[in-house]
């Protein structure tokens, strides 16, 4: 097929690229993965254990959000399940999406790809590299998650079952980014719609497995838990996510084969000879570099704060139906609905830190692309720059939070006929900006003392988010998981306000920015 | 402040990469000088280091009375810049652009800027991220040269430009000159650089290798003659300052040393000149008398 023509050099290129990317990637989930599946083989080795686990959990609404349906409960290979396989349909799931739309859309945007394609390069030859080495990146973490998994011990039927579903979950994400990848003309767009598609199939399932799981099989990632790995595999599910792959991979192609290389679905259409009197000064410019994606984040926020809050009462319910559960919400003391809330918070707040930080190492993506250059020639000085795109950060994390908080509460007030919700799941929602600014002040001061490893902050919050979800779960030390900003919050609306760590916090964030600002006064540009 | 521009004894290092070294320069005011180097000699990382974008490792730089890395701000105002490589926001206009970097310097000239549009013939409603690079170049140079600044740095500002566009371009650097401004223009087009600039320095290896106006530059360098005389002229190849003697059919051809052109005519006036052509040396020459040799020590002709 001549559209295939050039894609064993393609792959090539693509791995000689990303020869450290693509294995610190699959070391990384593997690692994320397969540290959390030695500590509950370690922490539930009787089955005294695994029953009161599995009873703790089974019915708890926050718990199934979190872990899935849970089936294969109370065995040990149930419980791995429970506690690792939505993390890892998530890492799987972007790092997927995030490799093809590098090796597609990304260097379509800088040019390279007319380059290729006017050498003896078919039309599908880009798509086709990027295809295959997302799926060895799948293929590596499922091998070494499959092997990690028989060797703790684990049936091999379930762990090769858990390690497919993980594959083809990944192939989902690879082919969602192809299809991203062909809508908009910008490799951040085509990320951000892939990735907001994978928040789509978590809200999806997360409510599918809270409200009895119909729901569920509108979702890639219900599909892939539907495999049931320890609790009987039903090995044809697997087909399921494979045939999306196939017919998402055939919608990419078609897209593909009806537009011009470079462009996007929507032709462009001439813009203003002159500028307007907003886009006068450094604010003006990074407002309308970043306001599109704003935009974006701000609806995907509301709708995700949406989906939580309608999802709340469910809470509700459930807690009143189980007499047992009731008891032992009435008795802790506890809001169960509150808790659901708050952790249900902290996951809105690990996305809306990805907006933060996006904004700040595009600050390092202006400067590389060379648009930093003619700006400081000109009579901007390099702090107010930094200064206006830090803002931009804060601000628009702050809105984003703002936002998400209000979609739940609107929901949630409406559904329980409690107006005053709304302000205070806004406020809970709110507590958390001070953590995603704190991040914020580690890009600023990467880039202004490290530049180049600017990208780093990826790792932290991911590294973040791994001590918040899963960092009591290994039974990490106190101190270990304090290093995440996110454990210092107060978890309203379960727990009350306490200023300290917040106004800690932003003062970590303020020095940190101060030290970036001083750092990037002092050295070379470019 | 006689030399907007004053640079002397400059070093830069990148690393292993040493890109000035020892780089001397100096702009009078109202003139435009020519910046010439190979690729990698060190012109753009010289214009870089007068913005205040890097800091040197050695040497003095002084740019409008001022120091470039402490007075950024405010030095910015006085100049217009031109990179070598433009890069403009993709989703913005090339008219945009042109404004946002006019205001941010503090203010671009409207009837100056829709003139140049017109002569660049350049459509402002388009996406940036359309334009070729001969149109980006257009963009910041349209930007650049609609300011009311004192100094234009232009970095190989045309090497994107067609032959129309070139021959517009240097009649408004000739205007920006009449208007009383200095133009340091880094280039490899020699054409341009002849027609345009009062004073020329030349660069290799991150040093200056000559500096002086273009008569001092051609007196440094050969002229080619070839005479057809009378009578043989004797001892000819024995003469100081000539080079490359070749003889046959009655005609003699070499070089010359710009200083012994007098000695050499004198000379050659005593076996009887019948005919005699002598091509004066080009800037392109004196660059590959440059370049081909192995470094030469730093000489000066100011
Ligand atoms: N940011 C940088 N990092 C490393 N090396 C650089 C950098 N900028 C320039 N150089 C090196 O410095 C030398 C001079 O480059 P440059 O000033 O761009 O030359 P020119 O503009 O005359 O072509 C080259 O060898 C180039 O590779
Ligand atoms: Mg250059």
């Amino acid at each position: 097929m001549s559209a295939l023509a050039g894609t064993g050099a393609l792959v090539r290129l693509a791995l000689r690229r990303d020869r450290v990317r693509l294995p610190v990637w699959v070391i990384a989930v593997v690692g994320l993965l397969m540290s959390s599946v030695v500590s509950v083989t370690s922490l539930y080795g009787s089955t005294a254990e695994r029953e009161a686990y599995a009873g703790a959990v089974g019915d708890n609404p926050v718990a199934v959000m979190m872990g899935g349906p849970g089936a294969g409960l109370p065995s040990l290979g149930g419980i791995v399940v429970f506690e690792v396989a939505i993390v890892g349909y998530v890492a799987v799931g972007l790092m997927s999406l995030l490799l093809v739309v590098r090796h597609t859309r990304a260097e379509e945007e800088a040019g390279r790809t007319e380059l290729l394609r006017a050498a003896v390069v078919g039309r599908w030859a880009g798509p086709g590299a990027a295809l295959v080495v997302a799926g060895a990146a799948n293929a590596g973490i499922g091998l070494g998650v499959g092997a990690g998994l028989v060797a703790t011990g684990l049936p091999a039927a379930g762990s090769a079952a858990l390690a497919a579903s993980f594959v083809v979950f990944g192939l989902v994400m690879a082919t969602v980014g192809l299809v991203a990848a062909q809508l908009t003309e910008h490799s951040r767009g085509a990320s951000g719609i892939a990735a907001a598609a994978l928040a789509v199939f978590f809200v999806l399932r997360a409510a599918g497995d809270i409200g009895g799981g119909t729901l569920s099989w509108t979702s890639p990632m219900g599909w892939a838990l539907a495999v049931r790995p320890f609790a009987g595999a039903r090995w044809a599910v697997l087909l399921l996510p494979l045939a999306a792959a196939a017919v998402l991979t055939a919608a990419a192609l078609a897209l593909l084969d009806r537009r011009d290389v470079g462009a996007g679905l929507v032709a462009a259409r001439p813009g203003r000879a002159t500028a307007s009197g907003g886009l006068a000064g450094p604010l003006g410019l990074a407002w309308r570099q970043h306001r599109a994606a704003l935009l974006g984040w701000g609806i995907g926020m509301f709708l995700l704060g949406a989906a939580y809050g309608s999802v709340g009462e469910s809470v509700e319910e459930l807690v009143s139906q189980n007499d047992a559960l009731a008891e032992f919400v009435a008795g802790s003391g506890t809001d169960l609905v509150d808790t659901f809330f708050a952790v249900a918070t902290s996951m809105t707040a690990l996305v809306v830190t990805g907006f933060a930080l996006q904004v700040a190492v595009r600050m390092r993506g202006e400067e590389t692309a060379g648009r930093l250059e003619p700006l400081l020639g000109t009579a901007v000085s390099r702090g107010r720059w930094l200064a206006v795109h830090l803002l931009v950060a804060v601000a628009g994390s702050t809105v984003l939070l703002a936002l998400g908080g209000l979609g739940t509460g609107l929901l949630h007030a409406t559904l329980t006929a409690d107006p005053g919700q709304v302000g205070r799941l806004t406020v809970a929602a709110l507590v958390w900006a001070p953590a995603a600014w704190a991040l914020t002040g580690v890009a600023a001061a990467l880039f202004g003392l490290l530049p180049r490893a600017v990208g780093a902050v990826w790792a932290l919050l991911a590294a973040a988010a791994f001590l918040l979800l899963l960092g009591r779960t290994v039974q990490l030390p106190d101190w270990a998981v304090g290093l995440s900003p996110f454990e210092h919050v107060p978890q309203l609306p379960s727990e009350a306000v306490s200023a300290p760590p917040l106004l800690a916090l932003t003062a970590v964030a303020l020095a940190l920015a101060g030290a970036g600002l001083l750092g990037f006064r002092r050295r070379d540009i470019g | 402040m006689a030399f907007p521009i004053e640079v002397s004894d400059l070093r830069k290092s990148f690393g292993s990469t040493r890109a000035l070294d020892g780089l001397d320069l100096a702009v009078a005011r109202g003139e435009v000088h020519g910046f010439l180097g190979p690729n990698g000699s060190g012109k753009s990382t010289t214009i870089r280091v007068l913005l205040g974008l890097l800091r040197p490792d050695g040497g003095s730089a002084t740019l409008l009375g001022g120091d470039p890395w402490r007075n950024a701000v405010d030095l910015h105002r006085r100049l217009a810049y031109v990179p070598g490589d433009v890069t403009l926001w993709p989703n913005l206009t090339g008219g945009e652009a042109i404004d946002l970097l006019g205001r941010l310097r503090g203010g671009l000239d409207r009837r100056r800027r829709d003139d140049l549009l017109e002569r660049f013939d350049l459509d402002p409603r388009k996406k940036s991220r359309s334009y070729s690079k001969g149109n980006r170049q257009k963009v910041a140079l349209v930007a650049a040269l609609a300011s009311d600044v004192e100094l234009l740095l232009l970095d190989e500002p045309t090497s994107g430009l067609d032959p129309l566009m070139e021959a517009e371009f240097q009649a408004c650097v000739l205007a920006a000159k009449a208007a009383g401004r200095t133009v340091l223009l880094s280039s490899h087009i020699l054409a341009e650089v002849e027609s345009l600039c009062d004073r020329v320095s030349i660069i290799r290896l991150g040093r200056t290798v000559q500096s002086g106006t273009l008569a001092e530059l051609r007196h440094l360098t050969r002229t080619s003659m070839s005479v057809e005389t009378v009578r043989p002229v004797p001892e000819l190849a024995e003469l100081p300052g000539v080079h490359d003697l070749v003889s046959g059919d009655g005609r003699v051809r070499f070089d010359v040393d710009s200083a012994a052109l007098d000695d050499v005519v004198r000379h050659l006036s005593g076996a009887g000149v019948r005919a005699l052509t002598s091509t004066p040396p080009t800037l392109e020459e004196l660059f590959l008398r440059h370049y081909g040799e192995s470094v030469p020590e730093p000489e000066t002709a100011r």
